[in-house]
């Protein structure tokens, strides 16, 4: 058993939180730079320029990328032989997020009672916790700052088997065409298909971790992640939605096996602020 | 083409925007909402005044990250603005001009757009460092109880925007869509 401490994990949850918010990763900006020689739009280019030269004041003079610090999601794979001492898990986790909010200036944007008083918890806690135990002795730790205006175009569709893939494709087109401007565009299309309602939620927020553009190793799915972006970038909808090419920069799709009766779709959809940031303990 | 526009925005101004004018903004903005425009929204149902002499101003869709030591404001980009539809028919009636946010509007709040000569702006989502640049003074002056969803009045020089609906009927994300779509 491998002892990991939960004063640890608090000092990385919260260094991970504030470099998220002030640093776009390099598999971000890659992707943007890319949208940007292909875009055809005059406006859709200016839009990218501007994007790009915002990660730059970000990262050099420490303010938000974005105003929205996000809800604090964080993914744990707690391996099975590690050991939290010196506290608990998702205490010490909160206690990260509580710091870095503070300390880095970042939008404190959680409110309790969501459909009734919606009084702001002043700390951006609590954050949303998924937990994997894994093999092995350690901690993985990934965050993603998640922005309000993208997450609420989400969409779960549970289909009938005989809708079959172009259902699939469908369903996720629409929902982007639907949620046009509203997500800042250039997006990064999260998919979950199979398992249940929940299950493929949960699938379609974990894709959103990929390197952006990476496809999935299963080939079959790898193919439906192409045939959806080229659709979804036929929409016209561009950067920001002032009309272009690049709509998404990506399709990341990940599939679980499902019941006899069912055919779960879930989209969750990602700003081309795509924060997110991890470690190994 | 850059244009340069001085806030209030004059009848001359307002009639010139099109659809798809890059401008930047210099003067004063007002700063208001979701729990803003619902208490705004209370208080003209009540017949109350609102915090701040609505007529011929420009409210700006933002909830800005807290201001490190030095600084005016933190980041400080749009917000979505569909969110604050149900609300802005009625401010538009009070003499409200101009609004910025990000994204798509509701017929209700075109319709009234029209009918008030109003103009609709988006800032580029997501650029709100950028953005925070901008801004030289920023203050609260209304709601203080509501943190990030204050109402805050600043002062702007050359804030970036993009005219999306004109008061000639234009709007930039369905001429966009239409020319680029490629099915």
């Amino acid at each position: 058993m491998r002892e990991i401490k939960a004063g640890a994990v608090t000092e990385a949850v919260a260094r991970l939180f504030k470099q998220a918010n002030y640093e776009l990763g390099e598999d971000v900006l890659a992707a943007l730079k890319k949208a940007r020689r292909e875009e055809e739009s005059p406006s859709g280019r200016e839009v990218i320029d501007t994007i790009l030269q915002n990660a730059g004041i970000a990262l050099n003079e420490r303010i938000p990328l974005c105003q929205d610090c996000g809800v604090a999601v964080v993914f744990l794979e707690l391996g099975q032989d590690a050991h939290i001492v010196d506290g608990d898990l998702y205490t010490a986790v909160n206690e990260g997020v509580r710091q870095a909010y503070d300390e880095g200036y970042l939008r404190k944007s959680i409110v309790t009672r969501p459909f009734s008083e919606r009084t702001n918890t002043g700390d951006n806690t609590p954050a949303v916790i998924h937990t994997d135990i894994v093999p092995g002795d350690k901690l993985k730790i990934t965050v993603l700052p998640k922005g309000g205006g993208a997450e609420n175009m989400a969409k779960l569709g549970m289909l009938l088997p005989s809708d079959e893939r172009r259902g699939v494709v469908e369903f996720v087109v629409n929902a982007v065409d639907e949620a046009w401007s509203k997500t800042c565009p250039p997006i990064i299309i999260g998919v979950g298909i199979g398992g249940t309602a929940e299950k493929a939620m949960a699938l379609s927020k974990h894709a959103l971790l990929r390197k952006v553009g990476e496809p999935s190793p299963d080939a079959e799915v790898a193919d439906l992640e192409r045939e959806i972006l080229e659709k979804v970038n036929n929409l016209g909808i561009g950067p920001m939605g002032y009309g272009g090419r690049i709509t998404a920069l990506a399709v990341h799709a990940e599939s679980f096996p499902t019941h006899i009766t069912s055919l779960p779709v879930a989209v969750n959809l990602q700003c081309h602020s795509a924060r997110h940031r991890e470690i190994v303990l | 083409m850059v244009k340069k526009v001085k806030l209030p925005l004059t009848e001359k101004t307002l009639t010139e925007l099109k659809a798809g004018d890059n401008v930047l903004l210099s003067g004063v903005l007002y700063v208001a909402r979701d729990a803003a425009h619902k208490r705004m929204a209370e208080a003209l149902q009540k017949q109350e005044p609102l915090p701040f002499d609505i007529k011929g101003q420009m409210l700006y869709y933002m909830g800005p990250s807290p201001a490190p030591p030095g600084r005016p404001i933190g980041s400080a980009g749009p917000t979505t603005s569909s969110r604050m539809d149900m609300y802005t028919p009625r401010l538009l009636a009070a003499g409200l001009k101009g609004m910025i946010g990000k994204g798509t509007r509701s017929v209700e709040v075109k319709e009234a757009m029209k009918k008030h000569k109003a103009v609709y702006l988006a800032a580029i989502g997501g650029a709100g460092a950028l953005i925070s640049k901008t801004i030289i003074k920023s203050e609260v002056i209304a709601y203080k109880d509501l943190g990030p969803e204050a109402i805050l009045r600043l002062e702007v020089i050359d804030f970036p925007a993009t005219v999306i609906n004109d008061i000639h009927g234009g709007d930039l994300y369905i001429e966009g869509k239409v020319k680029y779509k490629n099915i």
